[in-house]
C-alpha cells in the first residue's frame, strides 16, 4: 500500500511538472527541429530542376551561368546529385557528381568534356568556391542531420512568420569554412528562410535568404530564389530555380561515372 | 573520306527522322579560334618558318531522342600559316549512342580517355595523339569504334572493337617543334599486312571502392606510338619513317583520395616493340583552399615518370620528375594558371610550361601558353627543340 502510494505520488509529480518530461536542453531542441525538418523532406524520391546562377561583383558587374541539377534520395545515406553546366559556353557539358554521406567524407567527381576526363576530387575542400560563386561546396551539398551539432537559440518572428532560430555547428570542424551558421526555420513548415554563416574567426561572412517557396507533391517545399551575400568581399550570387520536377524516375544508374561521361 | 560520306548520310537520315523531344533536340554548339605562336629564337633547320598564325573551328551537333539514344557529330579543322601538316581536318566524333538499362553501345567515331596523372597521359591508348595540335599530347584524333559499356554494382566493363587505325600527326618541314628530320606521314609502315585496317581490341574493367578509383585494361593491336626509322622520301630526301608494330599492352590506373591528398599511379607493360618494357608514372596532388584569405585555390602537383627503356624510350619521360602549381582564382571569369617544371634526372635537361586562361564576357576565352626548353644534351629527344621556346596566344569564341 505504501509502495503504491509512493508510485502514485511520483506519477502525480511527473504529471504536474511538464518540465520533467518535455523540457529539453537547447541542444536537444535544436536537434529535434533539424530532425523534424529532415523528416518532412524525406520520401521525395528524386527531382530535377533548372538553375540560373547570377554572380555579381562589388562593382555590380553580372555574370550568368545556366545549370541543371538532378538529385536522387538515398535511403539511410546522403543524396546523390549531378550538376550539369550549360553556360558559359566554354564550360558547357562540365558536370559534377556528388555522393553525400551522413558520416565521413563525401565522394565527388568532376567531368571535363574537352578531355573526356572524369576526375575524382577531394571532398575535403568544403570551403572552396563552387564554380566561382559565393556558394561553397558545403553550402550546396545535401544537408544531412548527422553533419552538424545543433543548438536552439530562440524563437523569433522573421518576415511575419514564427521561426525557430537554430545554430548549426559543423561536425567536421577541420575542413568546414565555418564555426557555425545560424538558421531561421518557420515553425509551421520547417522551411529555411535565412542562414547567417560565420567564418573561422567567428565573424559574419555570408547571409543566405530564400524566397518564393513552392510546394511540390503536396509536401516538399523548394524556394524559387536563393540569394547569398558575402559581407566581407561585397560579392553576391543569386540562384533562380525553375522547372522543378519530382519523381521523374531517376535511378542509381543515372549517377555513376558512365552517366557522367554521357551527360549533355 | 569514307567516314565523311557515311557520316553525311547518317546525319541527313537523323535530321529527317528527328522529332521534337524532351531531350536536347538539334543542339548546335562549338567554338572558333584564332591562334598565334611566337618563337623567341631563330629556326634551327632550313625550311622552318619562325612564327605562325592559325584558325581553328570545332562545331558540335547533338541530338537526343525520347529514349535517351543520341547522335553526336564533332568535326575539327585548322588552317596554319606555316605548317601544311598542322593545317588539317579531322572528325573528332561522329557516333550514335544506344543506352539501355543494363548496357550502352556507342557506334562510330568516338573519343575515350583513361588516366589519372597530370603531366603525362601514359596509359591512354584508344585515341591517337594529334601531336601537331599541342605538344602536351592532350589533343586526340577521332577513333572509329564499337564500344560496349556494361556498368554493374561491382564495376564497369568496357569492350572496344577498333576497326581502323589512325596515324599520329607530326609537324611538317616548315613547322617547328619537330625532329631534325621530318616524319614522313604520307608513307607509314606497319607490321601487320592489314596495315591501318587491322582490327584492334581492348577491354577494361574499372571500379570505385570507397576512396579508391581504379581501372585495368588490356589492348591488342596496332601500337599508337610509332618507332621512327631513318629512310628517304619520294624526292630522295632523308626522313623518318613511322613504323607501327603490333603490340600487347596491359595498363593500370589507380587513384586514392586520402583527405586533401590525391595519390595517383599509372603503369603499363608493353610487348611487341623492340624490347618488352614496363613504364609508370606516379604522383600526388594537394589543394590549399582559400589561400591568403581570398577565394583562390592553389593545387600543388608532384609526379615522377619512369620508362624501363631509359635512353631508348620513344618518350621524353623516362626518368623525370615533374612539379606543378595550379591556381584557380574562382572569379566570374574562371581565371586559371598552371605552371609546370619537367626535370630529367639523368641530365640537366628540363622544360618549363605555363598555361593560363580567362573568360572575356560570356562567349570569349583567352588562352596563353608558353614553353621553354633548357640544357638538353645532344642525345636527348628535346635537343631538336632546344631553340623552340615559344609563347602561344589563342582567342576563342564559344557558341
Amino acid at each position: 500500500m505504501k509502495r503504491l502510494k509512493l508510485a502514485f505520488g511520483l506519477a502525480l509529480i511527473l504529471l504536474l511538472s511538464p518540465s520533467a518530461t518535455t523540457a529539453q536542453s537547447p541542444e536537444e531542441k535544436g536537434l529535434a527541429i533539424a530532425r523534424e525538418a529532415d523528416k518532412r523532406d524525406t520520401g521525395f524520391g528524386d527531382f530535377t530542376a533548372n538553375m540560373q546562377m547570377i554572380l555579381m561583383n562589388k562593382h555590380g558587374q553580372k555574370s550568368e551561368r545556366k545549370i541543371r541539377i538532378r538529385t536522387l534520395e538515398v535511403k539511410e545515406d546522403g543524396d546523390k546529385s549531378l550538376t550539369i553546366f550549360d553556360t558559359p559556353r566554354d564550360i558547357k557539358g562540365t558536370a559534377f557528381l556528388s555522393f553525400t554521406h551522413k558520416v565521413g567524407d563525401d565522394d565527388q567527381w568532376l567531368y571535363l568534356p574537352a578531355l573526356k576526363r572524369v576526375k575524382r576530387i577531394s571532398s575535403r575542400n568544403k570551403s572552396g568556391s563552387f564554380m566561382g560563386s559565393e556558394f561553397s561546396y558545403e553550402d550546396i551539398a545535401s544537408q544531412e542531420v548527422e553533419k552538424y551539432i545543433y543548438k536552439w537559440v530562440r524563437d523569433e518572428e522573421y518576415e511575419s512568420r514564427e521561426c525557430f532560430v537554430v545554430e548549426y555547428y559543423p561536425v567536421d570542424k577541420k575542413n568546414s569554412g565555418y564555426t557555425k551558421h545560424v538558421t531561421w526555420l518557420d515553425k509551421k513548415e520547417y522551411r529555411m528562410w535565412k542562414v547567417e554563416y560565420f567564418d573561422r574567426k567567428n565573424s559574419l561572412l555570408k547571409t543566405l535568404t530564400s524566397t518564393n517557396y513552392r510546394r511540390y507533391l503536396d509536401k516538399y517545399w523548394r524556394p524559387d530564389q536563393m540569394y547569398m551575400v558575402n559581407h566581407q568581399s561585397g560579392k553576391s550570387t543569386r540562384l533562380i530555380m525553375s522547372n522543378y520536377k519530382f519523381r521523374t524516375g531517376l535511378k542509381d544508374s543515372d549517377f555513376n561515372q558512365n552517366s557522367l561521361r554521357r551527360v549533355r | 573520306m569514307r567516314v565523311t560520306v557515311v557520316g553525311t548520310t547518317l546525319f541527313a537520315m537523323l535530321c529527317l527522322f528527328s522529332t521534337p523531344v524532351k531531350g536536347l533536340a538539334n543542339e548546335l554548339s562549338g567554338y572558333v579560334a584564332a591562334e598565334g605562336r611566337y618563337f623567341f629564337y631563330d629556326t634551327l633547320f632550313d625550311e622552318q618558318e619562325k612564327n605562325s598564325g592559325s584558325f581553328a573551328f570545332q562545331p558540335e551537333y547533338y541530338h537526343e531522342w525520347e529514349d535517351s539514344s543520341a547522335f553526336l557529330f564533332v568535326p575539327f579543322g585548322r588552317l596554319d600559316s606555316a605548317d601544311s601538316q598542322r593545317s588539317h581536318f579531322d572528325i573528332r566524333e561522329l557516333n550514335y549512342l544506344w543506352p539501355t538499362e543494363d548496357w550502352e553501345l556507342r557506334l562510330g567515331v568516338g573519343k575515350v580517355f583513361w588516366g589519372v596523372t597530370e603531366f603525362v597521359h601514359l596509359i591512354d591508348i584508344v585515341n591517337q595523339t594529334d601531336l601537331v595540335e599541342n605538344i602536351d599530347g592532350e589533343d586526340k584524333l577521332g577513333q572509329p569504334m564499337a564500344h560496349l559499356s556494361v556498368p554493374r554494382d561491382w564495376g564497369v566493363w568496357d569492350v572496344f572493337l577498333l576497326p581502323y587505325f589512325r596515324e599520329r600527326t607530326f609537324p611538317g618541314r616548315k613547322g617547328r617543334l619537330r625532329h631534325a628530320l621530318v616524319v614522313d606521314t604520307d608513307h607509314p609502315t606497319y607490321e601487320s599486312d592489314d596495315e591501318e585496317h587491322h582490327l584492334d581490341f581492348a577491354v577494361r574493367y574499372s571500379h570505385t571502392v570507397g576512396d579508391w578509383d581504379f581501372g585495368i585494361y588490356h589492348f591488342v593491336g596496332t601500337g599508337r606510338e610509332p618507332t621512327l626509322l631513318p629512310g628517304v622520301d619520294m624526292k630522295g630526301r632523308p626522313v623518318l619513317i613511322p613504323y607501327y608494330e603490333q603490340i600487347n599492352q596491359t595498363g593500370l590506373d589507380l587513384q586514392l583520395v586520402a583527405g586533401q591528398w590525391l595519390w595517383k599511379l599509372e603503369s603499363l607493360y608493353r610487348t611487341g616493340q623492340r624490347n618488352d618494357f614496363f613504364a609508370s608514372i606516379g604522383g600526388i596532388e594537394y589543394t590549399f583552399v582559400g589561400i591568403a584569405e581570398t577565394s583562390m585555390d592553389l593545387g600543388v602537383i608532384g609526379e615522377y615518370a619512369y620508362d624501363e627503356r631509359r635512353d631508348n624510350a620513344t618518350t621524353v619521360y623516362e626518368n623525370d620528375a615533374m612539379f606543378g602549381l595550379r591556381l584557380a582564382v574562382n572569379d566570374a571569369e574562371s581565371s586559371e594558371l598552371l605552371a609546370g617544371l619537367i626535370q630529367d634526372l639523368d641530365s640537366p635537361a628540363r622544360a618549363l610550361s605555363v598555361e593560363a586562361s580567362r573568360r572575356i564576357g560570356s562567349n570569349w576565352k583567352l588562352f596563353l601558353q608558353a614553353w621553354g626548353f633548357f640544357d638538353s644534351p645532344s642525345d636527348d629527344l628535346l635537343y631538336n627543340v632546344r631553340d623552340d621556346d615559344f609563347l602561344q596566344i589563342e582567342l576563342a569564341y564559344y557558341f
